[in-house]
């Protein structure tokens, strides 16, 4: 059964939620999914990028007042 | 992952270049690349196990960084090691003059190397100095 994983990463800067992300990534099983929020304009564009070259999905990314929600679902 | 290979030389004890050189170790160490980062001189004692309480900045970035929440360089670069498999090594010259021992280095620093060795290494890679 997949699970959803909330990586909560606000208030931290480049490339701190990206690591954070990572981190998790390697202990979650295959078609897990993971949200990470942060706050960190430049981590909104990052981790996306990371993501596809990484071969894993975007599921959802969003802003809401300020703090970006990325969900991601592990694909290997 | 595209994979390309990466050699960071650190040289400097300020927070500012500390800093950008653990995010490049980091971020393209988890990215696929083979990183291999060679500390040196006034880096080397950053990575004492009991490092100076002190970074010095070089201006007003390094005040911020201090200030902030970034991630701490330290930080960066034992998930460079442990998330993304960079070999760090502390350079066998600045250990010598510094007296210290692998012992007294932080644990993911790897063995210590040489110039040449590093030299060989970097020949076919992306150098980055900081």
């Amino acid at each position: 059964m997949a699970e959803k994983i909330v990586i909560d990463a606000r208030g931290s800067f480049c490339p701190g939620p990206l690591m954070e992300l990572i981190a998790k990534l390697k202990s979650a099983q295959v078609g897990d999914e993971l949200e990470v929020l942060s706050s960190d304009k430049g981590s909104a564009t990052d981790i996306p990028e990371w993501i596809a070259k990484a071969g894993h999905q975007i599921v959802e990314s969003r802003e809401e007042r300020g703090i970006w929600h990325i969900t991601v679902r592990k694909m290997k | 992952m595209a994979s390309n290979k990466i050699c960071i030389v650190v040289v400097s004890g300020t927070r500012e270049r500390l800093q950008m050189a653990g995010m490049m170790a980091s971020v393209g160490a988890v990215s696929g690349n083979d990183v291999t980062v060679f500390l040196s001189m006034n880096a080397l004692n950053q990575f004492l196990k009991d490092p100076p309480k002190q970074v010095p900045s070089e201006g007003d970035m390094g005040t911020l960084l201090a200030e902030k929440n970034v991630p701490p360089f330290r930080q960066l670069f034992q998930q460079a090691a442990e998330l993304g498999e960079a070999k760090i090594h502390p350079c066998s010259m600045a250990m010598d003059v510094m007296a210290v021992e692998p012992a007294d280095l932080v644990s993911y620093l790897g063995q210590p190397l040489g110039l040449t060795k590093f030299l060989i290494d970097a020949a076919d890679a992306q150098v980055w100095s900081f």
